[in-house]
């Protein structure tokens, strides 16, 4: 079949263990009982916590295709890479390349397909051993994997050196690192990873360490090597414009899912997704006095030991809607949020105490009151939901009273799941 | 009516080394009005981190300055240490390109505030003092309740905001920002460019904004300067220099950015030339494709070409 793609990645996960002692595993789970917090599988997120650095990731990359990953740093492009390479072990999911599933390979099995999948990394200068010679450097992999024979090496070494750029080759060979400048390191870079002739090059932030004038060689020198030898490239970028003139495919990551793939063209004429319409308006544009109307997401990336539930986007969407994923933490920040204001701040302190005594439990948000009438303060809390987001507010199934605490629940989201939408895959609940 | 807060004329930084002399910034002349803010763009070792680190009296004991640079009516090459030590934090304040590593880890950010602010203010009790702090940070979105937290226990963008809420927190006149978003993701950058704007609008605050990203600069700026090699290669209004840029150089800078509406890209040919030993004549001959030999023999004068438009290139008049 001709139409298999070369490189097919199916609901990869990539988690990475908190390396807490158990003895701090107790005394948090102590606490939180203390806490009032029950029994539950959730705490194993808490009493284990992992860093979702990939969170079910599925996409392919056809032959001499470019198919940009992009994204926020954090967001796990990065890991996604090294992963499809099984230079990281994947949590969960499938890693299918040239039609044999490499998920559960050993290392020496590994090998030979080593050679048909290379890895070019962003800074050039820690890539290359500085006690090697430029020509050792690309020459070793083929010593390594094909020949023995140094004369045969050397001579497919000097010609894939010209094919890169780096001449004259024969001068340039005996050199060493120190003495090329940081565009011919990246030169040289590629030349060692193309000279097995691979089939897939990851490419990680290729030309984010190099200046302006010398980003654009090194990116046609990519696309002339596409070209030439049908080399599929998985493009790991977090600028935009970059991916934009490179790539043929997009996908865009965020927070260790990607919400949304689709053909460059597309992508960048008309973004579904918000958050790629955030990304968008973002960046900023080298044409004085354009104006641009934007609603920036608020906040930041939050945290991927406790991804948010539902869509990750929806505490920073403008467009959010109430079944989107509201949770306990979001009730906290809002009250956190609160305390920008004085007069409030004030006015919560007072009625409901300090926003530290919160504690969420996925749709749930709790506090133990002692010496204050749970009731009071479960209206309190009803009185100033009014003034929440429309969406969180909505998504607010009650606030009871529960013994001596004060329970704010969430109702559950809608299930997410990738559409398609105008030919690209999104998720988002808006389609 | 304008007002001149800041001019440099001929200001010359040259950093000793054993091999020589660095020219890092060789003879430039500019001027900043009050409420405007100043673009410094270039590459990699062109000079623009060292003038901005000359305007702060930042510059490493033993560099050697030329020429003159007033703020204020004050010629700031021949202050003492400890007058600029008054002048900054006070009159003029720094951002920072990692705020992580200029925070110090094992204080909480409320010292950090009241170790900047009992410096210019000690009148101030430490209740007012706090009162300041808490008020800069609101400005920047962060409840009073973080000031007893540790920079560790923030994110980057948030890290940056404090950095910004403790340079603004006395009102500085000027604010020099060396690649003040580099650190940060795209949307924090647009947040943290937004809030610049709004405190330039606030305190009719001057601004230099060093930094590599030409867009940042089109969004921003009011007047630009592109450096080369220790030299202005142009001065000139954001419009003009985006525009109908004359330099050669700033051609090819232009040409060579990516962004959203790049169709062709192209490219400057060779390599930035080493401070140590800058080319003859025009600095920029060597990698550009319309140098003749007065370019390799003589330096190009800055020529204003258009009102508030120069450039220094022999051959300007052609571009314009």
């Amino acid at each position: 079949m001709t139409d298999a793609p070369l490189l097919e990645i199916t609901d990869l996960k990539v988690h990475f263990p908190i390396k807490t002692s158990a003895i701090q595993a107790m005394g948090r789970g102590v606490l939180r009982r203390l806490q009032g917090a029950r029994a539950e599988a959730q705490d194993d997120r808490l009493l284990h916590p992992r860093v979702h650095a990939v969170d079910g990731v599925s996409f392919r990359v056809g032959r001499g295709e470019i198919l940009g990953l992009v994204g926020e740093s954090g967001c796990g492009k990065t890991t996604t890479g090294r992963t499809v390479l099984r230079l990281l072990e994947p949590t969960e999911g499938r890693i299918v390349f040239e039609g044999e599933d490499l998920t559960h390979r050993k290392e020496d099995e590994l090998r030979p397909f080593r050679r048909r999948m290379q890895i070019v990394f962003q800074d050039p200068h820690a890539a290359l051993n500085p006690g090697m010679t430029i020509g050792q450097a690309i020459m070793d992999a083929l010593l390594l994997h094909e020949t023995r024979d140094l004369g045969e090496a050397k001579h497919a070494t000097l010609r894939v050196m010209d094919e890169v750029g780096l001449t004259p080759a024969e001068d340039l060979f005996s050199k060493y690192p120190v003495d090329l400048s940081g565009g011919q390191k990246q030169r040289a870079v590629l030349a060692r990873a193309i000279i097995l002739r691979p089939s897939l090059l990851v490419a990680d932030e290729p030309v984010a360490m190099l200046d302006m004038s010398i980003r654009a060689r090194i990116l046609e020198l990519l696309l002339e090597l596409r070209n030439r030898y049908g080399l599929a490239y998985l493009f790991i970028t977090h600028d935009l414009a970059t991916a934009k003139f490179v790539c043929d495919r997009i996908a865009i990551m965020y927070l260790g899912r990607i919400v949304e793939t689709g053909p460059t063209d597309a992508i960048f004429r008309d973004p579904k997704h918000p958050y790629t319409r955030a990304l968008l308006a973002a960046i900023p544009i080298p044409q004085p006095g354009l104006v641009r109307v934007r609603t920036l997401p608020r906040g930041e990336v939050p945290d991927a030991i406790f991804p948010p539930a539902g869509c990750r986007f929806h505490p920073r969407c403008p467009v959010v809607l109430p079944t989107c994923g509201w949770e306990g933490h979001d009730f906290v920040d809002y009250l956190d949020q609160r305390r920008l204001n004085p007069e409030q701040a004030a006015a919560d302190e007072a009625a409901i105490g300090e926003a530290e005594g919160w504690h969420s439990d996925l749709f749930e948000a709790r506090r133990r009151v002692r010496d204050q009438d749970p009731t009071t303060v479960a209206s309190y809390v009803e009185s100033i939901l009014p003034q929440a987001l429309e969406a969180m507010r909505r998504a607010v199934a009650g606030v009871d009273v529960v013994g001596d605490e004060v329970v704010v629940r969430f109702r559950k989201p809608d299930p997410l799941l990738p559409k398609n939408v105008e030919g690209r895959l999104v998720e988002c609940l808006l389609y | 009516m304008s007002e001149t807060i800041l001019e440099a004329k001929g200001l010359k930084v040259h950093y000793p080394t054993k091999r020589g002399p660095i020219h890092a910034v060789d003879g430039v002349d500019f001027d900043l009005q009050i409420g405007e803010t100043l673009g410094v763009v270039g590459e990699t070792g062109c000079g623009k981190s060292t003038l901005g680190k000359s305007i702060l009296g930042l510059l490493p004991p033993g560099t050697e300055v030329g020429g003159s640079l007033k703020f204020r009516d004050r010629e700031l090459l021949k202050l003492r240490p400890a007058e600029f030590r008054k002048l900054r934090g006070e009159e003029m304040a720094l951002i920072f390109q990692d705020p992580m590593t200029r925070l110090d880890p094992l204080m909480t950010i409320r010292d950090h505030f009241l170790e900047t602010i009992h410096v210019h203010r000690a009148e101030l009790s430490k209740a007012e003092a706090i009162e300041l702090a808490a008020e800069a940070l609101r400005s920047m979105g962060i409840p009073r309740s973080r000031l007893n937290h540790y920079p560790h226990e923030f994110s980057g963008g948030m890290r940056q905001r404090i950095m910004i809420a403790m340079a603004v927190v006395l009102k500085p006149k000027l604010l020099v920002a060396d690649e003040p978003t580099t650190a940060l993701d795209v949307i924090v950058e647009a947040q943290i460019l937004d809030i610049l704007r709004d405190l330039k609008r606030a305190y009719g605050m001057s601004l230099v904004l060093i930094t590599h990203n030409l867009g940042i600069v089109a969004e921003v700026c009011d007047r630009t300067v592109v450096m080369y090699a220790g030299k202005f290669a142009e001065l000139g209004s954001v419009n003009d220099v985006f525009k109908k840029p004359i330099h050669p150089y700033t051609q090819g800078l232009l040409a060579s950015t990516i962004h959203l509406e790049t169709k062709e890209l192209r490219s400057i040919d060779g390599l930035p030339p080493s401070l140590l030993s800058p080319p003859s004549g025009c600095r920029f001959h060597p990698r550009c494709t319309y140098a003749k030999d007065i370019c390799v023999r003589e330096e190009p004068a800055m020529i204003e070409y258009r009102p508030g438009h120069f450039a220094a290139c022999h051959f300007g008049r052609d571009f314009v």
